[in-house]
């Protein structure tokens, strides 16, 4: 599986609530961020979890986000700050999508 | 664990056992193995009587997570502070910058390698369990895993620094790395003021585990410690 992002592209995380062992944290599902960074390929840890081959292996993205996107009515430091976060592909989509959301 | 276990405290035990926790509810709690402690030593006796792990085997495992220290990442903060290409190499490829400094960091886990310089400041978290860059910096402090540090560190990262006792210019960015997957950071901490006399042992002496994770800066030298120099 090749990777579908590159470095700076603008990403959004899916806002899907899934059970089970997820390695996406919940606070940036449905962010706008961008590809900071593709790490190469990995088993996906979501199918390893439950003795499966986690094949085929996911890209793993670097996602950066500005921290008042992630908490626009708390986050109350410097508005420059960024946070980042390891993400895998099959939970990003294009930015652009949104109209196919809801 | 029980205090009935204990058989070597030279008295009998006929009749009622002196089981010190039945007087004492405090020391009931400190002994009492969780559910997951004894289901941790469950299946360990199961693995060694099924003769998949041998009790040797179990012991070496531990042995080498005990052997793993901040030190390593310490010595390797040093060399990069005193030789850029080094700082380079661990930059570009931290496996082989390891395993050039003798630290093994052969594990599947990948690591990254984040510089703290003048304007940008890292901190690194997992909000999802306990990731931590292992092989290079041991066993995480029970901090790191506490649910305060995890929630706090994504949303309120100045304030939690502050609590450490750094305190960081505005003019500073912060940059969190929520490491929930298959990647390992770690935080190349900047070199101290003052520092510039100082050998490479005294420097990794200034290399602390929170400034590896970020929560502070590394240690500023002493006055002995200079004047040792």
């Amino acid at each position: 599986m090749t990777a579908t992002f590159k470095s700076g592209d603008p990403v959004r995380v899916k806002a899907e609530e899934r059970p089970g062992h997820i390695r996406t944290p919940a606070y940036v599902r449905g962010k706008l961020g961008w590809v900071e960074r593709v790490h190469g390929e990995f088993r996906d840890p979501e199918k390893l979890a439950y003795g499966r081959d986690g094949l085929p292996r996911q890209p793993l993205y670097l996602v950066g986000f500005r921290q008042t996107d992630l908490w626009p009515e708390r986050y109350a430091e410097s508005p420059r700050d960024c946070l980042y976060v390891d993400i895998y592909e099959h939970w990003l989509e294009p930015v652009g999508a949104e109209g196919t959301q809801q | 664990m029980s205090g009935t276990y204990d058989h070597d405290h030279g008295h009998d035990h006929d009749g009622h056992g002196h089981d010190v926790t039945q007087h004492d509810p405090e020391a009931a709690e400190r002994n009492r193995v969780p559910y997951w402690g004894k289901r941790i030593y469950a299946i360990r006796e199961l693995l060694i009587e099924k003769g998949i792990l041998t009790a040797e085997d179990v012991q070496d495992q531990i042995d080498y997570m005990e052997a793993r220290t901040p030190a390593n990442g310490a010595r390797m903060v040093a060399r990069a502070w005193v030789d850029p290409a080094y700082k380079q190499r661990l930059l570009s490829n931290p496996k082989a910058a390891c395993a050039e400094m003798g630290v093994d960091a052969t594990s599947l886990t990948e690591f990254v390698v984040l510089e703290n310089t003048e304007k940008v400041h890292n901190l690194v978290v997992c909000t999802l369990c306990s990731c931590y860059p292992r092989p290079i910096l041991g066993r995480p402090p029970d901090w790191y895993k506490s649910f305060a540090y995890r929630s706090r560190a994504v949303v309120e990262p100045r304030a939690v620094m502050r609590e450490f006792g750094t305190e960081l210019p505005d003019d500073v960015d912060v940059r969190v790395f929520d490491s929930s997957a298959d990647m390992r950071y770690l935080v190349l901490p900047r070199r101290p003021q003052g520092t510039e006399g100082l050998a490479e042992e005294e420097l990794a002496a200034l290399v602390t585990r929170d400034s590896m994770i970020g929560v502070t800066p590394a240690r500023e030298p002493s006055n002995t410690a200079v004047m040792a120099s």
